[in-house]
């Protein structure tokens, strides 16, 4: 067994640095990098992708990636992890196989992960007593069904690890937690079973502080964020792995931003509920026994984290479609900026009005004013305004509607208040809104799939 | 003496469905004293006034020094159907760093 791991974090979400994994694995050693691409709506575009061209539906920035690290990662023995197969991690997987032919590597193995696309069951599921309901305000499925855009089950750790027994260097799935790609190679080294619970916990808890790639390393630090040096070349987090679950945060030396208390302590409390009940299909981890000790010199040890067994439940995360949108936007100068956007707001609104035009929300904010923290923010004196930006979106399920707004907007330039600018690239255009439905289904009714593609000599 | 509670913590805040999380940090174990008394989920809410239509919730990390919020109904529908410009709620930590505190 190895006595520890060097974990790195590749990238926050799908459209992040394009340059970090590469820094991960060229600026010091590591031993695997795991990469997230798939947000919630992510899924639904992917399989838009897919509906229209079978070889798609995964993230198209993988192979790029690989034709620049996959020599190096060969080279010096990094197994790659990743949740970017999206809705085809088989295609994926093939198009990192062309790559790697096309770079004369003659030695590949990929194991994919498969099952988690639950979209084709939806009514077998239903049928054998599983309803699917809405898990945060209990509606049943039923008037969405039809509607669904894509649903699949989060897994979590173990089919990764099954990959990684089979000898893989690289390993693609669909919708797997985020966490569970850090966790992974963590139970795959040091052998931990499916019951460690305190263990799981802690590796749960390194993949939390790595999802959000350098989130947890200087970026979007809202404590004294003016400190942090260097963030242009920022570092992205590295997980220092041990057998017994205490993991350090880092990153590589010579590079941007920080890791200390403090920026660790914000990542942790991001985007959680209750934090004694993080739940993932591998483990309940207890947040509230996290330590952390800033080490100095970009180093926080994290230990002495418990936690509790895997519920019965697997998360089953669908997008189904929910109408139209549209978004608008025009600026206002000095003098009287805010009074102006307000007045075109009202010019439109009487317009949509007459026009007997059908919304479920219009809803309108002026940005440089309110439009973060609306009734908190403070008053300022108009004559210190300098310039508003009014922005406008409507939603509806009428998609007319929402094409007639987008022909409302250029016409306040001639038809409203003065020094207005901003509008630019045509009329906007109706957008489909993807709506989000999070259920539960019981771990017996769906079992992961690890497939094994690739080069042998 | 009245401070901002951006003097004595930070935090961080995002969307879980349509509910905004707010974590919040003190600086220091005096900092997490003052905020565990008097960051109360009513007051939280009263704060919010106009932004969070339904319930806060609230968790505590001693070892972090922080507190964890949750307000639901706050987001305009969530993520991907909020037609607010902040619809992830990601600058939320900062609007509750504008709170006043008495010290």
């Amino acid at each position: 067994m190895k006595e520890k791991i060097k974990i790195a974090s590749g990238q926050g979400f799908w459209g992040d640095l394009i340059d970090a994994p590469y820094n991960q694995v060229t600026k010091g050693d590591v031993d695997y990098l795991v990469m997230d691409y798939l947000a919630e709506v992510t899924m639904s575009i992917l399989q838009k992708q897919k509906n229209k061209n079978p070889k798609l539906g995964y993230a198209k920035d993988i192979p790029e990636l690989m034709k620049r690290i996959l020599p190096i990662c060969k080279e010096k023995n990094i197994k790659v992890i990743t949740n970017g197969g999206g809705v085809n991690p088989i295609a994926c997987a093939e198009a990192v196989v062309d790559v790697a032919k096309n770079l004369g590597i003659n030695n590949l193995k990929i194991a994919v992960v498969l099952g988690d696309d639950i979209k084709d069951r939806i009514d077998d599921i239903i049928f054998k007593g599983c309803e699917l309901n809405n898990m945060e305000t209990n509606e049943s499925i039923i008037p969405v069904k039809d509607k669904l855009l894509s649903a699949n089950v989060y897994f979590g750790a173990f089919p990764i690890v099954e990959g990684l027994q089979k000898g893989a260097d690289i390993v693609i799935t669909g919708r797997t937690t985020d966490t569970g790609l850090t966790l992974a190679p963590m139970i795959y080294e040091f052998g931990w079973k499916e019951n460690d619970y305190d263990l799981l916990s802690a590796g749960t808890i390194a993949g939390h502080i790595l999802e959000c790639g350098a989130q947890s390393s200087g970026g979007n630090f809202l404590g004294d964020w003016q400190s942090i040096p260097n963030m242009a070349e920022v570092g992205f987090p590295i997980a220092e792995a041990f057998p017994n679950g205490e993991f350090i945060i880092t990153k590589h030396p010579n590079t941007g931003g920080r890791v200390s208390f403090a920026t660790v302590a914000e990542q942790l409390v991001y985007e959680i509920g209750d934090p004694k009940m993080y739940i993932t299909p591998d483990c309940v981890a207890d947040f509230t026994t996290i330590k952390l000790e800033d080490l100095g010199n970009d180093r926080v040890k994290v230990f002495d984290i418990k936690g509790k067994p895997a519920t019965e439940f697997y998360k089953v995360s669908c997008s189904y479609e929910s109408g139209y949108s549209a978004f608008a936007t025009l600026t206002y100068s000095w003098p009287q900026a805010l009074t102006k956007a307000k007045a075109a707001e009202q010019i439109l609104r009487k317009r949509l009005e007459n026009l007997n035009l059908k919304f479920d929300e219009i809803k309108s904010e002026f940005v440089g004013y309110n439009s973060c923290h609306g009734p908190l923010s403070t008053e300022i004196k108009e004559e210190d305004i300098n310039e508003i930006m009014l922005r406008v979106g409507v939603r509806s399920n009428d998609y007319a509607s929402v094409e007639r707004f987008g022909k409302e907007i250029a016409p306040l330039i001639l038809t409203g208040p003065p020094s207005v600018t901003g509008f630019a690239g045509g009329r906007p255009k109706p957008s489909e809104v993807v709506a989000y439905w999070p259920a539960l289904m019981p771990k017996t009714l769906v079992k992961p799939e690890v497939k094994l593609i690739g080069i042998e000599k | 003496m009245k401070i901002k509670l951006l003097e004595i913590a930070h935090g961080r805040s995002g969307d879980k469905g349509d509910a905004a999380n707010i974590g919040i940090i003190a600086n220091d174990d005096k900092g997490f004293e003052i905020i565990k008394k008097q960051l109360t989920t009513e007051k939280v809410k009263t704060h919010f006034e106009g932004i969070c239509f339904g319930e806060v919730e609230r968790f505590e990390l001693p070892n972090l020094r922080a507190l964890n919020f949750l307000l639901h109904n706050t987001l305009g529908g969530g993520g991907t159907v909020s037609l607010k410009h902040d619809a992830q709620g990601k600058t939320l930590a900062a609007a509750l760093l504008r709170m006043e505190l008495d010290v």
